[in-house]
């Protein structure tokens, strides 16, 4: 199976600009208009086509909702929920999958043995067992935060893997004609050239902490986005399950952000590749 | 002595363009050169120099300029039928056999199937490929590819052969051989050939005149006649003649940037 | 060296080492069987589940909310994604929100599309269907823009119509990425539709999850697991089959790149 490594979205870059700050502009001018025909669509059409508001409220409606919950103060205690959840598998899942990836890498051995049947556990949806650990830890945060580390656990794990083994002879072999010691050289080469596979996993891996801290609310839950977006729904209050779809996106951006943002920190001495190759985001 | 109408001539040629970074950007400036039918030439110069802006133009992929570039009189506003281009990389399609990337010009210029068929097959064994047809790309080695390149270029019969450092990418000694071989396509074909290198033994094996283009603007800053046999075999390399034709191109290289007009074009003596 | 053939023994061996450890805990170990169910139990589950057809009537369900999303997911993927790669202004003017998008978790769309579809099988496949829907855009908009400039500088000295070098070059390249996307949107698909399934259905694997949690019937669920995972990998293993067949030019496995 394919190393889990994020896909990301290329960029043109077209020669033969007027300017550059003219092409800047475009960058952003052509999403905001984008942005502004979008909502007009959408808040006229809605009117036009007669389409229900316990369908597809009109944007009016769902900003209103968000409103509501902003000043009853529900929303930020959900998302705090929430976002306890995520960080908090997503936290596990690093740990766990840095010591015990580094300790396959380590053995040839353990590795060959152990690394075809986690290959097939990621074949397994491990989101169906988010019932279960909510059967196991209750309705509370910790049932989310168990399925949230579940599934973010794999693609850190098999990234490591591949990160690690990933460095080239050549460095390797440096360091050994100066008698490096073995931490040494995993300190000082491995792990650092294992670094962008890694990064890459842990961009994966928060959206999937994310997610299963969602579905687990999904599950079983008392308190969350998640819950909320069920509880909305079964309230008949539409605009408010639209509402918290929004805020949900909204957080996915912001800690995939925060990510990408420490991802650049720590890769600023790789070149930016402009060749994308077949990846894919498991 | 009257001679024949030109089939690419460039009369004061002058690209510039915008970089990245917003500045102008001389490429080409004022290159002028008449090239006539069935002639085999080259133009020499270091990297960056424009030498692959002039293809470019000439193949009809650069639309802007400044002068004049004309085939057979006419004005280049996009690509031309009379021309076929083989680029620096091979460029196969690597999910087409070798006989279905030669045929590509008859797909994209819809020319009859069975005749460019036949003419494919031809090609191949022209380039001394016959047998290879249902191979992949990837089964090729370098020289092989480009070999396929030239074929594709020559499948719809343009008179002129534009090729953009060909060989650049292969070892030395495979490019001695294509070297040879292309002189041989040359003569059995009698295309016109207008070919770049920053080669110069290759510049002089190959052709019958060499132009010599000063680094960035590029100009022509002097043309050479080569006047070796016909037939020419690898070993002309070893020649005095051989070696005073390099030396002088090499010591027009050295100079090409000290402020020199541009020589009026001289014609083979 | 007797490593590599320590190697091919090894792996089957130690996870027959790993099982019986396993039984010998959960039937010595006074782990109840709710939280650690035994190996035996989760095959004698199995085994009962296949024998009297439940497992496979809801499997059946499953299987056909996945496929359907599949392929709704390739086409509108792939189309799209064309487009997006293809007209230059409308790349501009959604990227930021394909990147946004990315960063979005999908499964957040499982209560909406419940109330567009209700709780029949069409929601189902509609959030399989989203949820496969992304990877293959984003690796068909990357597959696409991959092209290098070569092979289109060919077509454009033929002066190649838009649509020739889109059919004969453009796409064609594309399709080790788009297939990427496929083995991604395979996985994702039956994700979708189990939590489809989790949020409300009759039939399907997702719904006898619920019903064995019910009886806390742990070995049940991992039974029921086991079953998702062969769906899975059918279905996986089906679009790799069909990656080999059309794409022999190509190397099956892209060197992962980070």
């Amino acid at each position: 199976m394919m190393a889990t490594l994020e896909l990301e979205l290329p960029r043109t870059s077209e020669p033969r600009r007027p300017s550059v700050w003219m092409a800047r502009l475009g960058d952003v001018a052509y999403p905001a208009a984008a942005l502004v025909l979008m909502l007009a669509a959408w808040e006229w059409g809605v009117a036009l086509l007669g389409i229900g508001a316990y369908l597809l409220p009109p944007p009016s409606l769902v900003v209103r909702a968000i409103a509501d919950m902003a000043s009853d103060g529900s929303l930020w205690a959900n998302t705090q929920v929430t976002l306890i959840e995520t960080l908090g598998g997503f936290a596990i899942a690093l740990v766990a999958g840095i010591v015990v990836g580094a300790l396959i890498a380590q053995s040839r051995l353990l590795e060959r043995t152990v690394y075809g049947y986690i290959v097939a556990i990621q074949t397994l949806p491990k989101i169906a067992l988010a019932p279960l650990f909510v059967a196991w830890f209750g309705f509370g945060l910790t049932s989310k935060v168990g399925v949230a580390a579940l599934i973010a656990f794999f693609p850190i794990l098999v990234n490591v893997i591949i990160g690690l083994k990933s460095c080239d002879v050549g460095k390797i072999d440096l360091m050994r004609t100066l008698s490096a010691s073995g931490w040494q050289i995993f300190r000082w080469v491995r792990l650092p050239s294992a670094l962008p596979y890694i990064m890459a996993g842990v961009d994966v891996a928060i959206v999937f902490a994310l997610t299963g801290a969602i579905v687990g609310e999904f599950v079983g839950a008392t308190a969350g986005l998640g819950y909320q977006m069920v509880l909305s729904n079964s309230q008949m209050e539409v605009p408010k399950v639209y509402g918290v779809l929004m805020v949900l996106g909204l957080l996915g951006v912001l800690l995939h952000g925060a990510v990408e943002l420490v991802r650049r920190r720590l890769l600023s001495w790789v070149p930016t590749d402009h060749h994308a190759s077949p990846s894919s985001s498991h | 002595m009257t001679s024949p109408a030109p089939i690419i001539s460039v009369d004061r040629l002058t690209k510039t363009y915008q970089s990245v970074a917003a500045e102008r950007v001389t490429a080409l400036a004022d290159i002028s050169l008449s090239i006539a039918t069935g002639e085999f030439v080259t133009v020499v110069g270091p990297s960056g120099c424009g030498k692959t802006t002039l293809l470019r133009i000439l193949a009809g992929l650069v639309g802007q300029y400044q002068g004049r570039a004309a085939i057979r009189g006419t004005p280049l506003k996009g690509p031309s039928r009379s021309v076929g281009v083989a680029f620096q990389d091979a460029n196969l399609l690597p999910w087409r056999s070798i006989i279905d990337n030669v045929l590509l010009p008859a797909q994209v210029l819809h020319l009859d199937i069975k005749a460019s068929t036949r003419r494919a097959h031809e090609l191949l064994e022209l380039v001394g490929l016959k047998g290879f047809e249902r191979k992949l790309p990837h089964e090729l080695s370098g020289g092989m590819r480009q070999r396929v390149s030239i074929a594709r270029a020559l499948l719809h019969d343009p008179e002129i052969l534009l090729m953009d450092e060909p060989f650049g990418a292969l070892d030395a000694i495979t490019r001695d051989n294509m070297n040879f071989e292309l002189r041989r396509i040359w003569m059995q074909s009698g295309k016109t050939i207008f070919l770049i290198t920053h080669s110069i033994p290759e510049a002089v094996f190959l052709s019958s005149r060499v132009f010599v283009m000063s680094s960035r603007p590029g100009r022509i800053v002097r043309e050479l006649a080569v006047d070796l046999p016909e037939e020419r075999p690898l070993t002309i390399m070893g020649s005095a003649r051989f070696g005073e034709y390099v030396v002088e191109l090499r010591q027009a290289l050295d100079h090409s940037d000290a402020v020199t007009p541009a020589m009026p074009l001289l014609k083979a003596a | 060296m007797n490593l590599s053939r320590a190697e091919t023994w090894l792996p089957p061996v130690g996870v027959l080492v790993l099982v019986l450890l396993w039984e010998t805990l959960a039937r010595v170990g006074g782990i109840s069987p709710f939280v650690l169910p035994a190996p035996s139990s989760v095959a004698h589950s199995f085994w009962v589940g296949l024998r009297n057809g439940v497992y496979l009537q809801h499997a059946m369900w499953t299987a056909i909310e996945s496929l359907s999303g599949f392929v709704l997911a390739m086409v509108a993927g792939i189309t799209l994604g064309a487009l997006v790669a293809e007209v230059r202004f409308l790349e501009r003017a959604l990227y930021p929100f394909l990147v946004a998008l990315q960063a979005m978790p999908k499964v957040a769309l499982a209560p909406l599309v419940i109330i567009w579809l209700g709780y029949g099988i069409g929601s189902k496949i509609l959030l399989a269907a989203l949820l496969g829907f992304f990877p293959v855009l984003i690796n068909t908009i990357a597959g696409l823009k991959s092209c290098d400039s070569g092979k289109v500088d060919v077509m454009r000295a033929l002066a190649a119509s838009r649509w020739q070098v889109f059919r004969m070059v453009k796409l064609p390249n594309a399709m080790p990425f788009v297939f990427a996307g496929a083995n991604v949107a395979a996985s994702f698909v039956v994700l979708g539709a189990v939590t489809g399934e989790f949020l409300g259905a009759k039939q399907g694997l997702g719904t006898l999850i619920l019903l064995a949690n019910n009886e806390l019937d742990t070995a049940q669920i991992f039974a029921i697991l086991i079953m998702l995972g062969l769906l899975g990998f059918v279905l996986f293993a089906s679009v790799r089959f069909a990656q080999r067949r059309l794409l022999s030019w190509a190397p099956l496995e892209a060197s992962p790149q980070p």
